[in-house]
């Protein structure tokens, strides 16, 4: 799918709520997809990345993603402390004559190593995770890692979307919530669905995931998943707010069944494929009119 | 004073139905909500609150634009790519302020920023702390460890047993901050192959920061076969799965009535987080697993 000036549109695919079903989702668009055109699937969950499990991604490249680190050459150094005046996030302490660094606080923004007067201090380099990329069934695969322990997801969600890639239809599977890796992980769609159930939780999560996209300028809609489940709130929030519910999925057992085993929605139960590429048409018209009104 | 967090790495695994039947078990003790970006305790404690407070934190760069003398360093500079037309993007900017001390002509100031707030609240169970980060915000992790540090203090003041915490998703900033320096933590997971791999890194994750875990296996009967790998790992990992919590609609029918699923009807999940929360209250109290 693309827009009228050639360019391929990006989806993410996002909930305020765990566990909703956004990989679900993910999976089966990009799968439902890639048969009839170039397809990339990226999973930007990085602490928790699980899509390819369901796609059976085969993973030929592996790539370290690093974060400059300051590193403070002590013959050079006067202990002038301006580095540490500098750094907003207490990643480096000055003493009478001793520097310390403290990596796992370091954003990597390199303001210390520039302003320092003596040019005392160069940068080196910190694996904060890795990105892989592959394919599978016909699609492009990409997906990052972040290493346990870390704190930072964000440069490692920035690699994974370094390879987004124009001339493809971009599905962006996030984590959960709506704070800043969401966030970075969503920025630059064209569309962003909204994965939630018709709970109060989800509801009450759904409205700040609303409120983000909306923060962010981004077309959206939203699944149902389970729907039956809980209650009618969901939708008449929806309703009232006008935010088109593009696919609903019931609470049904199989579907569950099938998602424990790791296998997709469109090829566990095939005849789910129409309904993905019914909610396809209709984002592409959505995402099209906002394109072409600013 | 122990400090409990239940945490799951995948989210929607039960971690907030959980706690909150803890609440209703539980007698002395201060209720946490660390989940700061998607709260969803207060749903079920429907809390009055009792103290409201701004959080503030992190800067945000502005370009004063008469005094711009749009020279672009600060473009040039900038690794966050907030900075474009020499206006700054406050959703990118990571307020590091490297472009505030580099501009030739001081055009640039760093705000602080409003990110959120954070309360105390009373429920029909108790104390219960709890925030909410404003939507896009930074610095969740730092909203948590204050969060966290008012529970202590309550639950100080008043003699209380236990702070018990409603975990954040994931295994980044927000679950570190919920986890390190706590007594124990509960994993909840559940036997699909995602619960299973994201238990795995949730388990490295406690294993890093030294925090002994405990793992609970929710909607066990979905997938028996994935129910018994969880088992053997963690027999192997040398961790106890203390509870295995059938599949029950009444779990989610409680959540829409906005009540424990504990004092929603008696059924046989209630009865399983009923032997969970006395499994946990001893390994509590005799620090069973302070060796793990």
């Amino acid at each position: 799918m693309q827009h009228k000036n050639g360019k391929r549109v990006i989806i993410s695919i996002a909930s305020g709520k765990g566990g909703t079903g956004k990989t679900l989702v993910a999976t089966s668009l990009a799968l439902s997809l890639a048969g009839k055109e170039r397809v990339q699937l990226l999973d930007c969950d990085v602490e928790e990345p699980n899509a390819h499990i369901f796609v059976k991604a085969v993973l030929n490249h592996k790539e370290s993603v690093f974060i400059p680190i300051p590193k403070v050459d002590e013959n050079k150094c006067t202990y002038c402390g301006k580095c540490a005046e500098v750094c907003i996030y207490n990643a480096v302490a000055v003493f009478k004559n001793k520097v310390l660094v403290f990596p796992e606080l370091c954003h990597g923004c390199g303001a210390c190593s520039y302003l320092c007067p003596e040019s005392a201090i160069s940068e080196e380099y910190r694996e904060v995770g890795i990105v892989e990329t592959g394919n599978s069934k016909g699609m492009d695969f990409v997906h990052g890692k972040l290493n346990i322990g870390e704190a930072m997801p964000t440069p490692v969600i920035r690699k994974v979307k370094s390879y987004i890639n124009s001339e493809m239809t971009a599905i962006v599977d996030i984590s959960p919530g709506t704070s800043c890796p969401v966030v970075e992980a969503v920025k630059q769609s064209d569309f962003c669905l909204l994965v939630t159930e018709p709970t109060p939780f989800g509801l009450n999560d759904l409205i700040l995931a609303v409120e983000m996209v909306k923060k962010l300028g981004i077309p959206h809609g939203v699944v149902i998943n389970r729907a039956g489940v809980g209650d009618t709130k969901l939708d008449e929030y929806c309703r009232k707010e006008n935010i088109p519910i593009l696919l609903t999925i019931p609470l049904d057992s199989r579907i569950a069944i099938l998602y424990s085993r790791g296998i997709t929605l469109v090829e566990g139960m095939s005849q789910w494929k129409n309904n993905f590429l019914r909610a396809l048409v209709k984002i592409r018209e959505i995402a099209h009119e906002r394109a072409c009104s600013t | 004073m122990k400090e409990l967090v239940v945490l799951s790495g995948k989210g929607g695994t039960g971690k907030t139905s959980i706690v909150g039947s803890f609440a209703a078990l539980a007698k002395s003790k201060v209720l946490v909500d660390c989940d700061v970006d998607a709260a969803d305790l207060h749903l079920i404690l429907k809390p009055t609150e009792q103290q409201k407070e701004e959080f503030w934190s992190g800067q945000v760069a502005f370009v004063d634009r008469e005094a711009c003398t749009e020279c672009g360093l600060c473009q040039e500079v900038c690794r966050f790519k907030a900075i474009n037309d020499f206006t700054i993007d406050p959703v990118s900017c990571e307020g590091c302020g490297f472009c505030y001390h580099i501009c030739p002509v001081q055009a640039i100031t760093m705000k602080e920023q409003m990110a959120g707030h954070w309360f105390i609240s009373k429920t029909r169970y108790g104390p219960l702390v709890h925030a909410r980060l404003g939507i896009a915000q930074e610095n969740s992790g730092k909203l948590i460890a204050m969060v966290r540090q008012k529970a202590k203090e309550i639950a100080q003041e008043q003699k209380l047993d236990y702070t018990i915490a409603d975990g954040p998703p994931g295994i980044g900033c927000p679950v570190i901050s919920s986890l390190s320096g706590a007594n124990l933590a509960l994993l909840v997971t559940e036997p699909t192959l995602s619960g299973m791999h994201d238990l795995e890194r949730i388990i490295s994750v406690c294993r890093h920061f030294g925090v002994p875990p405990l793992v609970c296996i929710n909607k066990n009967d979905l997938n028996e076969e994935n129910s018994r790998q969880i088992e053997s790992y963690c027999l192997n990992q040398g961790i106890e799965v203390i509870s295995k919590i059938p599949f029950d609609n009444a779990v989610t029918e409680a959540i829409v009535h906005a009540l424990p699923v504990v004092e929603y009807s008696q059924n046989r999940v209630t009865n399983e987080i009923e032997k969970m929360w006395q499994n946990i209250v001893a390994s509590l109290k005799g620090d069973k697993y302070a060796h793990l």
